[in-house]
């Protein structure tokens, strides 16, 4: 019988790998007794659309943000120095 | 048009067609413009220096983006490196977040909350709110792995090679700031904490 620690990693990794026969087996029958996990469950399933939101809105917050001026001229001046030799 | 394989040799027109995109990616990633800056300033300059290796199969783009991205995991990689210092203090860390939320005999140590209609909390500004702070809460390393795994959705594959860790390693690594986050969650956004050792068994 898997323990709720067992079944915690389970439903972690599932979202990396595909679980093998036995594994699913377990997961379900500890998910069938225990609510606990159930709501671990549905907190994963959550927090991965809200940090995958989080990940949208900061990139399209980017959107708006250029290299300022300053940032360009010491670019510039690190290419001219360092750009055409091999270190 | 395109003659040959070598691009124009033109890093200055590379800063001025591309800059601010690179800049852009590396300040999602690195979320820092200090070393968002410099990791576009080593990013052109190994562009130039490697000229002669660029295909002209992909656009200049996606090949600049392509050394921006070994560029921020090197950013990553380093600040392991100085993590390691502290490595007792900080995996000590990281294990207690999954020591707290079991009890010896494999039990959750805690009622976990309701978090409420997913779709709801989704919509809710706060809820991201709190997610935001209770990341920037995680221990650094796994703050970091999450952030490139979870919110800027890079590749497992990616991740391990460059960060020279094994998925497995990186899974149990997810799975302690999981269980961080939703400990944090569980108090912040219920409000109410938890309070007994309840076994709903």
């Amino acid at each position: 019988m898997l323990t709720c620690k067992d079944a915690s990693h389970l439903l972690s990794e599932r979202q990396e790998r595909p679980l093998g026969f036995r594994e699913r087996w377990g997961l379900r029958v500890h998910l069938w007794l225990c609510a606990n996990c159930r709501k671990f469950e549905r907190q994963l399933d959550l927090m991965r659309k809200a940090l995958s939101t989080l990940g949208r809105r900061a990139k399209a917050e980017s959107q708006g943000v250029d290299l300022t001026p300053e940032a360009r001229e010491r670019i510039r001046k690190a290419l001219a120095e360092r750009g055409g030799h091999e270190d | 048009m395109n003659s040959g394989s070598v691009p124009p040799l033109s890093p200055e027109r590379w800063l001025e067609e591309h800059g601010d995109a690179l800049y852009r990616y590396a300040l999602t990633h690195l979320r820092d413009e200090h070393k968002a800056e410099e990791a576009v300033q080593e990013t052109l300059v190994a562009a130039l220096q490697a000229r002669e290796r660029f295909s002209g199969e992909a656009s200049v783009r996606t090949w600049l983006v392509g050394i921006l991205k070994h560029k921020v995991m090197d950013v990553f990689r380093h600040e392991s490196r100085e993590v390691a210092l502290e490595e007792a203090d900080e995996v000590a860390a990281e294990e207690d977040g999954e020591e707290d939320s079991f009890a010896p005999d494999g039990h959750w140590s805690a009622r976990l909350a309701d978090w409420g209609d997913p779709m709801r909390a989704l919509e809710n500004a706060q809820f991201l709110v709190l997610l935001q702070r209770c990341l920037e809460g995680l221990p650094p390393r796994l703050a970091r792995l999450f952030w490139l795994r979870e919110v800027m959705e890079e590749d497992t594959e990616d991740i391990c090679k460059e960060l020279a860790i094994t998925p497995t390693n990186l899974w149990t690594m997810l799975h302690r700031g999981r269980l961080g986050l939703r400990q944090c969650l569980d108090k912040s956004w219920v409000g109410s904490g938890v309070k007994t050792a309840a076994r709903e068994r």
